[in-house]
């Protein structure tokens, strides 16, 4: 038996599993629309490449993956585009976002797919190439680029964790993946552990799911996978992040801002092994996932739904009940607020939760903080949740850094058991993003001050090589016109303010005779179109400058 | 209202809850002093009660702050009771009242009420009665049994409330300086240890009754630290370190210096590590804070006690610590997850 | 009573001393105030303080010339932090320095004839073009400072607000109430 370590703190909060992972996995009825955001990872927006009113096939690239950090998004089934424009997303800000609307054609039609029955004859870096052109992201909350958090420098990665833990109360969307596709899922863990050099595999999933780890332990021993390991580790909120699950795994510690790489560790969701073995195996991009869909519904269940989907035709399958306020996509300890119920489906929606006002009742009204410290006592990155509410309360934020405010990992145990009911978590998002808000307008200033100060020097140069340049021309003059005497007796009339004047003057004349022997190079064989946009160019010049004349103030 | 955030879960807690099982943990301390003193406590009690509730009412309603919510919140409750529990049960019915209300006013709600208090307001309501009226703080009821005279209920409301005694009896006959106090005195008198304690008001370990009463309050202790109400750290540094202190003194010079034991089920030891010390608002939050303050507060009671002008030194010990709370709370915090220097 | 004004006295001796010794001891030979000041300024180089640029308006700031309410891009907050660094009072805008939201210029390329002014103009050197040919700004460079606009002979160049995004936005101050009437 492998020995566990324990990290600080932790919840238990009531799981309320149950209800949604009794029924398997259900595919999801065509929706009447998709509503597909360009930008559902880590990193920058996918760049649209498809035109409204084109006819697209499933699994067709819609957005390229756009610079380093980036990653395609897919036409989800096959239809017809019907906008690329701005529209609620699934983040908590309620801002639009540029999406792009798909309305399916029910044919359900895939594009061409490259399948791939062998991948060790694919070298690391084709591999990688494919999972970004699959759209393949960390489907546990993070949606970083898979393909970035697959390199490594041979034998530097010793263990790949893989998160089948899911310690969020109400999601069961891996718990039933696992259930019920734990051979693709090891085979993806093995793909991944092949590019990360990694020696051993160790498979994390909470004891609150025995059938999981059932299924996923037989599947190792039918897969003949070896140095594979599925442990059972305690329930414990947050048990399931990253950090967390790594150092209860292999007693390592991940501090805020070190790459787990760097300690010998790489950590991967289950759903994101299963997701990258599709993409390479199948040659199917990232274009559906499952989605735990409960709360209050009177069929909680699983399903498989495709990217885009509208999440109240997606709840609709479920039996959304009376009473429904809004959905948080997510988890209760975690999730976030939807801004409407009709955005689409992403990337990063593990579950989905009807709420009503029986199921999360409003916030009490907060007392003040009464320093009993049972925050600190749960925070799972040791934090002093107290002292951070009260500077990030003051709005302090020099302080609330100094208090380690972005080690905490928002996992919101400390509002959790607070009993003065202060929506703690809140106060340190609103702090984090004012700080990095602060810290880019920082930036900002200095480069301006960098670029100010470099253009003043600049400025200042030209001047001292312009004077220095006149200098040394009087100079050289001056000795021209000693010498002279000597070879040349001086003309009586030629005094030195006429040379000046006569100097001017000639090239004042030079640079006439020269503009005028300048003469376009390339106008001479125009067609008649290049003439006529010359001529339409030179009429907007004169009108323009007619406008600037009338609009000059007198 | 908050907003519509996560998480949007919370645990089933709240201060008022908390509060009211700290007000319970009090419960068989009072019974034993009930059961060794008479009623008369309870009479202070109520008083302080009714006092600490109008008050703060008072108080909330001038802030133009929910009253009924904060109301609701227990916290002043448990300082009217420890306040009461501190001071002599026979006294005139002003002299907690004004403790409380000095203690509600004044150092809760004008340093920004709950939560914002420096300082425990039990104990400075305890501070201004014992320098302003240290008479009427020395008159302690003697135990059942050792009294010369039956001290009915009656004859306590009696007191209480209209400072007159039945017939010929004097104040003195019904009340006694404390076991602490008695030994300080006597002590004086170039009395040696072992001589005092066989005085009749002492027991097996302290003074009669009051040892019990101590030993209901750490039951108390016990209580809350079962629920995880308190922590262990306060508690254990507060005794662990006044039994050391105490006891080498004791191994050095026994005849001067009274056995530890004594020292912990005397005065406001047990009621203080346990409840007193343990207020969450002015005492300090990272773990190892915690033990540094206990220690601190055992030290300068052992101080006060065998050394300074006061009998008991419970109160002056946590207030000065709770100057010392904002710089341990500073000087202590913990190293964060992943940033330890070692790794275990 | 002597010797208790005595002992007062010796104490009061000796702790003067260690604070004289300590502020000697431990002095902070800091950056000059000019730069202190100039690093607060938000380097916008609009002039709009009536200096030609931050670093002269820090400048003036520290010689005791100007007031610390003159710089509009800096904000409210701005004014509150050189307030803070100069240990001085709050002063609010007065008359019409009002801040505006954070924009960025932008060319209608279509109307641009390459004049040039507008490079000359730009302290920031965020305008790229040549003569005679079209004119650019480059928003990440763009401080807003609004020069190029006076310069310009076509008028082509206007002030477009930054737009709160998905990726700009920021979490709002919980606010609860805490007043009567629960
Ligand atoms: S939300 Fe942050 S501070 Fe609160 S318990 Fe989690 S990690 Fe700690
Ligand atoms: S749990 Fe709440 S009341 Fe207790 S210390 Fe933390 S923030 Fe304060």
């Amino acid at each position: 038996m492998r020995t566990l370590y324990q990290f600080h703190g932790g919840i238990h909060p009531p799981t309320n599993k149950t209800q949604s992972n009794a029924t398997p996995i259900a595919g999801a009825a065509l929706p009447s629309r998709l509503v597909i955001p360009l930008h559902q990872h880590v990193g920058n927006s996918a760049r649209p490449v498809v035109e409204a009113g084109q006819h697209v096939l499933k699994g067709q690239v819609i957005g390229m993956a756009e610079g380093h950090l980036s990653s395609a998004v897919h036409a989800s089934t096959s239809g017809t585009i019907a906008a690329i424009d701005e529209q609620l997303v699934a983040h908590p800000s309620g801002i639009p976002d540029l999406c792009i609307t798909l309305i399916p054609d029910g044919q359900d039609e895939w594009i061409a797919r490259e399948s791939c029955e062998d991948w060790t004859t694919l070298s690391h870096s084709e591999l990688r190439h494919k999972l970004r052109a699959a759209g393949v992201v960390g489907l546990g909350g993070a949606v970083f680029p898979s393909d970035m958090k697959l390199y490594s420098h041979k034998q530097k990665i010793k263990t790949l964790v893989l998160n089948g833990a899911e310690c969020e109360p109400y999601i069961t969307c891996d718990d039933l993946l696992m259930r019920e596709r734990a051979a693709d899922i090891l085979q993806g863990a093995e793909m991944m552990r092949a590019l990360l050099y990694a020696e051993e595999v160790l498979i994390g999933i909470e004891d609150n799911k025995p059938e999981a780890i059932a299924a996923m332990r037989a599947a190792v021993a039918a897969g003949g996978h070896q140095k594979m390991d599925v442990i059972a580790v305690p329930t414990i909120y947050p048990g399931g992040g990253a950090k967390q699950l790594i150092r209860v795994l292999t007693g390592i510690e991940v501090a805020a801002g070190v790459r787990s790489t760097n300690m010998g560790v790489q950590c991967f969701n289950v759903g994101t092994a299963y997701s990258a073995w599709r993409a390479i195996r199948f040659g199917e991009p990232l274009i559906s996932r499952i989605v735990t869909i409960t709360g209050n519904v009177a069929h909680p269940q699983n399903f498989e739904a495709l990217i885009g989907t509208p999440m109240n035709e997606l709840v609709a399958q479920s039996e959304q009940l009376a009473g429904t306020t809004n959905y948080i996509m997510g988890g209760p300890m975690m999730g976030v607020p939807m801004p409407s119920k009709e955005v689409g489906v992403i990337k990063a929606t593990n579950c989905i939760i009807a709420s009503s006002d029986a199921i999360f009742p409003k916030a009490l009204t907060a007392l003040p903080c009464i320093r009993c410290t049972r925050c600190a006592d749960v925070c799972p990155s040791e934090l002093q949740p107290q002292e951070l509410y009260w500077f990030s309360k003051a709005k302090n934020l020099d302080k609330a850094e100094d208090y380690h405010l972005f080690d905490c990992i928002e996992c919101g145990a400390c509002s959790y058991v607070c009993p003065s009911n202060i929506p703690l978590v809140q106060y340190y998002r609103f702090a984090k993003s004012e700080i990095w808000a602060r810290d880019a307008g920082k930036k900002a200033a200095d480069a301006a001050r960098e670029r100010h100060e470099f253009r003043e020097s600049r400025i200042e140069r030209e001047k001292r090589e312009k004077a220095e340049k006149l200098a040394a021309k009087e100079k050289a003059a001056q000795e021209a016109k000693a010498v002279q005497p000597a070879i040349a007796p001086v003309k009586p009339d030629a005094d030195p303010e006429n040379t000046l004047q006569l100097k001017i003057q000639t090239a004042i004349d030079h640079a006439k005779e020269q503009a005028a022997a300048i003469k376009p190079k390339n106008t001479e064989q125009l067609t008649p179109e290049q003439q006529a946009q010359i001529d339409d160019i030179e009429a907007r010049r004169a009108r323009i400058r007619e406008l600037a004349k009338d609009a000059t103030p007198t | 209202m908050s907003g519509f955030f996560s998480p949007f879960i919370t645990k089933p807690v709240s201060v008022s809850r908390i509060m009211l099982n700290v007000l319970l943990a009090l419960v068989p301390g009072i019974a034993l002093y009930v059961w060794f003193y008479g009623p008369a406590i309870l009479i202070s009690l109520t008083l302080a009660s009714i006092t600490a509730l109008g008050v703060e009412a008072l108080m909330l309603k001038i802030q133009n702050k929910p009253v009924a919510f904060f109301l609701k919140d227990n916290t002043a409750l448990l300082t009217a009771w420890l306040l009461a529990l501190s001071i002599p049960p026979l006294a005139p019915w002003w002299l907690v009242v004004v403790g409380t209300a000095f203690a509600i006013s004044i150092s809760k709600h004008l340093y920004g009420g709950l939560g914002n208090n420096p300082f425990n307001p039990a104990m400075i309501g305890y501070a201004v009665l014992i320098i302003s009226f240290p008479v009427h703080m020395t008159h302690w009821l003697t135990p059942n049994g050792l009294g010369e005279i039956a001290f009915s209920f009656t004859d306590q409301l009696n007191y209480i409330f209209r400072e007159v005694l039945p017939g010929d009896v004097k104040l003195d006959a019904v009340t006694m300086a404390t076991p602490l106090d008695t030994l300080k005195t006597q002590l004086h008198l170039n009395g040696s240890i072992s001589d005092i304690l066989d005085m009749p008001i002492y027991g097996h370990l302290a003074g009669i009754g009051s040892e019990w009463v101590a030993a209901g309050f750490l039951l108390g202790g016990l209580y809350l630290l079962a629920q995880r109400i308190i922590s262990w750290h306060l508690p254990v540094a507060y005794l662990g370190t006044l039994f050391f202190i105490a006891a080498l003194f004791h191994l050095v010079d026994p005849t001067h210096y009274v056995q530890p034991g004594f020292h912990l089920f005397s005065g406001a030891a047990m009621l203080g590590a346990f409840f007193i010390l343990t207020d969450p608002v002015t005492s300090p939050t990272t773990p190892r804070g915690k033990i540094f303050f206990a220690m601190g507060a055992a030290l300068l009671t052992y101080l006060i006690r065998t050394f300074g002008g006061f009998p008991d030194g419970m109160a002056f010990a946590t207030l000065l610590m709770n100057i010392c709370v904002p710089l341990i709370d500073a000087w202590t915090q913990p190293k964060v997850f992943g940033k330890k220097e070692k790794q275990s | 009573m002597l010797g208790a004004l005595l002992v007062m006295a010796a104490i009061a001796i000796v702790l003067g001393a260690v604070l004289g010794f300590a502020a000697i001891k431990f002095r902070v030979e800091g950056n000059p105030l000019v730069d202190k000041i100039d690093a607060v300024l938000p380097q916008t180089q609009c002039g709009q303080c009536g200096y030609p640029g931050c670093k002269p308006y820090a400048t003036a700031i520290a010689e005791g010339a100007a007031d610390i309410n003159k710089c509009p891009p800096g904000g409210e907050e701005g004014i509150h932090k050189l307030a803070d660094l100069l240990g001085m009072e709050f002063k609010p805008f007065g008359g019409e320095t009002v801040p505006k939201p954070k924009a960025v210029a932008i060319i209608d390329e279509t109307t641009c004839i390459g004049c040039t002014l507008c490079i000359q103009a730009c302290p920031v050197d965020a305008i790229v073009g040549a003569a005679k040919q079209m004119h650019t700004i480059i928003a990440a460079e763009c401080t807003g400072c609004e020069l190029c606009l006076a310069p310009c002979p076509v008028d082509c160049i206007s002030m477009a607000p930054i737009a709160e995004s998905v990726t700009n936005w920021k979490w709002k101050y919980p606010v609860y109430a805490l007043t009567a009437s629960k």
